[in-house]
């Protein structure tokens, strides 16, 4: 191909970029809304699609074998994972996914720096920037995801560690240093340097994190995860990459505020603040000392009969007890006797934003039954029967009554004028935010112990035979 | 130095679209709209597809085809499972 036609062609491949680039702002925009939001997702897809086909004529790219090899393999096991994964697990499939995003950018920045190094080619100084800018946020966006599915997956506890800002202001100013000196002379000993100094601060940035803000912590990975796939695209000088990934960022970030702003925290008190449950403990004997009321699943069947409106607030408890299929059986038990039933979505209940909206839809519970937190908090007086499941910190009155909690001015959903509340539990042992809950102890709560799914299906039995 | 320039005003006014199009997101969808758009972040695929079957040195090409690897499990996966939790919400309407 002579110089003219290799020019036209690139242009028509520009071309096809911006159609995908178009496809994918449709897409997220499709995303945000109920109705179009399968639409969205395939128009997201088909964009990909097309850049993915477009690149393959890309007249850089000489051999195919080992693309051939990568796609097959990475095709194979994404399809295995999003057809085996279950709800509970999406926390985690999430936080899995943002890393490998993060590691593919973190990986094409090293290999340009290492083609580009080793062959003696020129690295202009602004290349070399983007490759540090996306090593650097593509490692970090790596490690913190790791530590992110330990936490999630219970492998790895939240510890606070001692000096904690003062050794991350340390690896700050190293990778500042090292970022300098790899400018100045870009040499592979000082690259890993630079990927060890950013490996430790994925990991000590997500470590502290306690494991309520757990969907604050998910949401800003997906944010770094975009803005990673956007340096790239600043190393390669390609709009596409720059664009694509400049988007997920906007969206990675409006989802951590909404679930900033539902916890009454800023990011940086988020982040920085660690688990501070330590600082003030409150006597869980103080407050439940003589104040539990217990009760069993006939007295709760009892209870329901004849009422009229019942809420039902969910927690992460429930997730882990996989009893959303339970709740709709109870749900089901009990519209059959004219009860409504309606449910308490706190933003931020779960691992995840949004996490129990997809529980409950998969066990096919309609989501206009699903009511936010600041419409059901207005007509709590009319609720007969309130049944938490699984649910502790963000139904604490503390968040209320008590500024020095950990959870203070956090909204929550304020069960106690309902007049009568349920709570199944496995035990009086704190959440996340590790502080006793008053609510327990109120004189309207009747505390059922024992496992999610096990007491669901006793209250099931108990509502049918009556 | 002027290529740097045009890909920041591209950076710039992508994020600005970002935050337009995402303007309010009803708790539903938080959770498909965060693994669609994760999927999204899976067109790092195009920035390793250029390294793993480009005209470097082999090593470059094999941290590439990791990269091709991660990615397409990133935006296959991203893809599917939100597409399976969006159908789930629409089961019962």
């Amino acid at each position: 191909m002579n110089t003219l036609d290799t020019q036209s062609f690139s242009s028509l491949l520009n071309i096809a970029y911006l159609l995908s680039a178009i496809l994918f702002i449709f897409g997220l925009k499709g995303l945000t809304h109920p109705k179009t939001a399968i639409r969205g997702n395939l128009l997201g897809a088909l964009g990909m699609a097309i850049a993915t086909i477009t690149c393959l004529f890309d007249q850089n790219i000489v051999s195919f074998q080992g693309i051939i090899i990568g796609i097959g393999i990475g095709t194979l096991i994404g399809i295995i994972c999003a057809v085996k994964i279950q709800m509970t697990g999406m926390p985690q499939l999430v936080a899995t996914f943002n890393g490998l995003g993060g590691a593919a950018s973190a990986l094409i920045a090293l290999g340009e720096f290492f083609g580009k190094t080793s062959t003696n080619a020129t690295l202009s100084v602004p290349v070399l920037i983007a490759i540090i800018f996306s090593a650097y946020i593509g490692t970090v966006t790596l490690w913190g995801s790791l530590l992110a599915f330990g936490k999630l997956q219970g492998l790895v506890r939240d510890r606070n560690i001692p000096g904690l800002p003062v050794i991350n202001l340390l690896l700050t100013i190293g990778v500042l240093v090292l970022g300098t000196m790899l400018v100045i002379t870009p040499t592979t000993s000082i690259m890993l340097a630079l990927i060890g100094a950013a490996t430790l601060i994925g990991v000590l940035f997500v470590l502290p994190i306690g494991g309520a803000d757990m969907p604050v912590v998910i949401a800003l990975l997906n944010a770094l995860s975009g803005l990673a796939a956007s340096t790239t695209g600043f190393v390669l000088s390609n709009n596409i990459l720059i664009i694509a990934g400049s988007l997920v960022g906007a969206s990675g970030l409006i989802l951590t505020f909404i679930m900033c702003k539902a916890m009454n925290r800023s990011l940086a008190n988020v982040l920085f603040a660690g688990t501070q449950s330590s600082q003030n403990n409150i006597d869980s004997d103080d407050v439940y000392q003589g104040k539990i009321t217990e009760t069993s699943a006939e007295e709760v069947a009892m209870l329901l009969d004849g009422v009229q409106q019942v809420l039902i607030v969910p927690g992460y408890g429930l997730a882990v007890a996989q009893a959303q299929h339970n709740v709709r059986d109870l749900a089901n038990c009990l519209e059959k006797n004219d009860v409504n039933v309606e449910y308490g979505i706190h933003p931020v209940a779960g691992r995840m934003p949004g996490h129990m909206n997809v529980l409950l839809a998969e066990a096919d519970i309609p989501y206009e039954k699903l009511i936010e937190m600041d419409t059901i908090n207005t007509r709590m007086e009319a609720v007969d029967v309130a049944i938490i499941i699984g649910a502790n910190d963000v139904v604490n009155p503390f968040a209320n009554t008590d500024p020095n909690s950990p959870i203070a001015g956090m909204p929550i959903i304020d069960v106690s004028k309902a007049r009568t509340i349920v709570v199944i539990k496995r035990s009086l042992s704190p959440g996340f935010a590790g502080i006793p809950n008053p609510l327990f102890a109120a004189d309207n709560t009747l505390m059922f112990f024992g496992d999610g799914k096990k007491a669901l299906v006793e209250l099931v039995a108990a509502v049918k035979d009556q | 130095m002027e290529i740097l320039i045009a890909s920041f005003t591209v950076f710039v006014l992508s994020v600005f679209i970002g935050f337009e199009i995402i303007q309010k997101v009803p708790p539903t969808l938080h959770t498909p709209l965060m693994s669609g758009s994760n999927a999204i972040s899976g067109i790092a695929i195009i920035g390793a597809l250029l390294v793993s079957g480009g005209n470097y040195t082999p090593w470059s090409n094999y941290l590439g085809i990791a990269a091709v690897i991660m990615a397409t499990i990133n935006l296959v996966g991203g893809f599917l499972v939100t597409h399976r939790m969006l159908s789930m919400f629409k089961k019962r309407k």
